[in-house]
């Protein structure tokens, strides 16, 4: 995309009929870092990269807990996403308090995309520069719903957004239609390895990546890097040649990695809250 | 300017006394609600009779409404107060109704709406004058819930408001089990509102019997309970009594 005489204003039509600011609202979400979701008949997984900006910082909090059966991950302006996090949160706690029962997931999703919308359509603001994978359960099933800056939302078997999430999508192209059917131990271990397709030869260490998981009879929570390293030795030692040798750097990154990844990590599930340096 | 005397006094935190629109008191009645959950839903019972203090003003009162596609609301106390509720409740529904996407409200949420509706007007010292019974079921789950003017609300296998609460539980909870049939559960509900016809002064003998299940909401026609009256005690009241009354 090039710049042109009708990008300035969010508010302004190009002849062709084109929003440019929301277009180039949709770029800010292809620069982020990936995140992906899947789902079967009744689990959601969503996964993510942490890109840190150093080896001294920590990375950056791209999945949030919604409610008990919604969670969300995000690709972008992550303090759009931020902000949108608690809004989604204020939404559904509301609607908990009022009618003592979840808020139906499809109903989220659309209060969102309206309020992006909104963003499209007033000349004093900006559309919010971050996409969402809304993943959830409510009484029609699990879902996964992609929440764009467009304020367009879709519906989704298996998605991936960010960064190199072309390479995800074909991976989980290739599978999709097995995944209705799928054990959520399947649905974790496709998970983390559409992650990994994204990583493109990077090592694939549980603290490059967050998963979390909401089901039928499981509130959504982020897995610990401790499971996640376990799964994903599972098919390292199955699949990949060097093993032997990157094992050792594995474990000793882990565990260099393991302290700043924990409190990272953890802050997503529990009360401890985010680590301060997360925000 | 009002120069009649305030019964307001300085430190009230009740508001402007132009604000004088706020519930003092209830005008036209309803009596008993009882209803309680069977093999296939809830059934519930009320009678028809309307009153505007001790006069026996108006005897063809509907007061159960099927709420939605999954629940049925009965109200005792203020009818206007009833009515409103009603209009609330139409509102609700349709705006979830709008949404076009498959989820509906079922019991429980109209219930928990109410109660909040309920408190928060208590609140503000500005209660609606009933008593509801909310029952329903949806996705087979049967459910059955009661709220009062003041906000308090539960659920139960059986609930009544009034004076059904004083007469008609303790026949419910001897003679209550799960899985009622129809037939049973309304032999149970005749019982409780022949007792409430003999002893509630507001009671009058034309009731109506409705009934929720999965497939919808039934309300029966009016109809009347057999009473006796030839007890012998009635005959001479005061024979074994004390004094009498």
């Amino acid at each position: 995309m090039f710049r042109n005489q009708y990008d300035t204003d969010v508010t302004t039509w190009s002849p062709a009929g084109r929003l440019f600011q929301v277009e180039y609202a949709m770029e800010a979400v292809k620069q982020g870092s990936a995140a992906i979701g899947l789902r079967s008949k009744t689990h959601v997984v969503l996964g993510c990269v942490n890109k840190a900006n150093s080896e001294l910082s920590s990375h950056q909090k791209k999945i949030f807990e919604v409610d008990d059966h919604i969670g969300v991950a995000i690709a972008g302006l992550t303090a759009d996403g931020r902000v949108l996090s608690r809004y989604m949160r204020n939404e559904c706690i509301n609607y908990s308090f009022t009618y003592e029962s979840p808020l139906p997931v499809g109903r989220l999703v659309v209060q969102l995309a309206d309020k992006a919308q909104v963003c499209t359509q007033r000349s004093w603001k900006r559309p919010y520069g971050v996409g969402l994978l809304v993943a959830g359960l409510d009484e029609s099933g699990a879902h996964l719903y992609y929440n764009c800056p467009s304020g367009n939302y879709f519906e989704y078997q298996a998605f991936a957004i960010g960064s190199r999430s072309q390479a995800a999508k074909t991976y989980l192209e290739r599978r999709f239609e097995n995944f209705t059917d799928s054990s959520r131990d399947d649905l974790v271990k496709d998970a983390i390895m559409a992650i990994r397709e994204t990583l493109q030869g990077e090592t694939l260490k549980s603290a490059i990546c967050t998963i979390a998981v909401v089901g039928a009879g499981e509130p959504f929570h982020v897995l610990d890097q401790g499971t996640v390293q376990q799964i994903i030795d599972t098919f390292e030692t199955a699949a990949e040649q060097e093993d032997p040798a990157t094992e050792p750097d594995a474990a000793t990154g882990q565990e260099a990695a393991a302290e700043q990844g924990t409190a990272a990590d953890h802050g997503g599930s529990t009360d401890e809250g985010a680590a301060p340096m997360d925000i | 300017m009002n120069f009649t005397a305030s019964k307001q006094p300085e430190s009230c935190l009740l508001g402007p006394e132009s604000d004088s629109q706020r519930t003092l008191y209830p005008y036209v009645t309803v009596t008993s609600v009882v209803a309680l959950k069977y093999k296939d839903g809830i059934l519930m019972a009320a009678d028809m009779g309307g009153s505007y203090g001790s006069t026996l003003r108006y005897k063809s009162v509907e007061r159960m409404k099927p709420i939605g596609k999954h629940s049925l609301l009965g109200a005792s106390g203020e009818i206007s107060d009833f009515q409103e509720i009603l209009k609330y409740l139409d509102e609700l529904i349709l705006y979830d109704n709008m949404w076009d996407d498959g989820n509906s409200l079922g019991p429980k949420e109209v219930h928990n709406y109410l109660t909040r509706v309920m408190y928060n007007r208590r609140n503000k010292f500005n209660p609606l004058w009933n008593s509801l019974v909310l029952g329903g079921v949806k996705k087979g789950e049967k459910y059955l819930g009661t709220v009062s003017m003041i906000g308090v609300n539960f659920e139960d296998n059986h609930v009544a408001t009034g004076f059904g609460n004083h007469l008609a539980r303790p026949i419910l909870r001897q003679e209550w089990h799960e899985n009622l049939s129809f037939e049973d559960g309304v032999k149970i509900l005749e019982k409780c509102m022949r007792v409430l016809l003999y002893r509630d002064r507001s009671a009058v003998n034309k009731l109506q019997i409705a009934k929720i299940t999965e497939e919808g909401v039934t309300i029966s026609q009016p109809y009347s309970l057999k009473t006796y009256w030839e007890f012998s005690a009635f005959e001479n009241p005061t024979q074994g009594a004390v004094g009498s009354w």
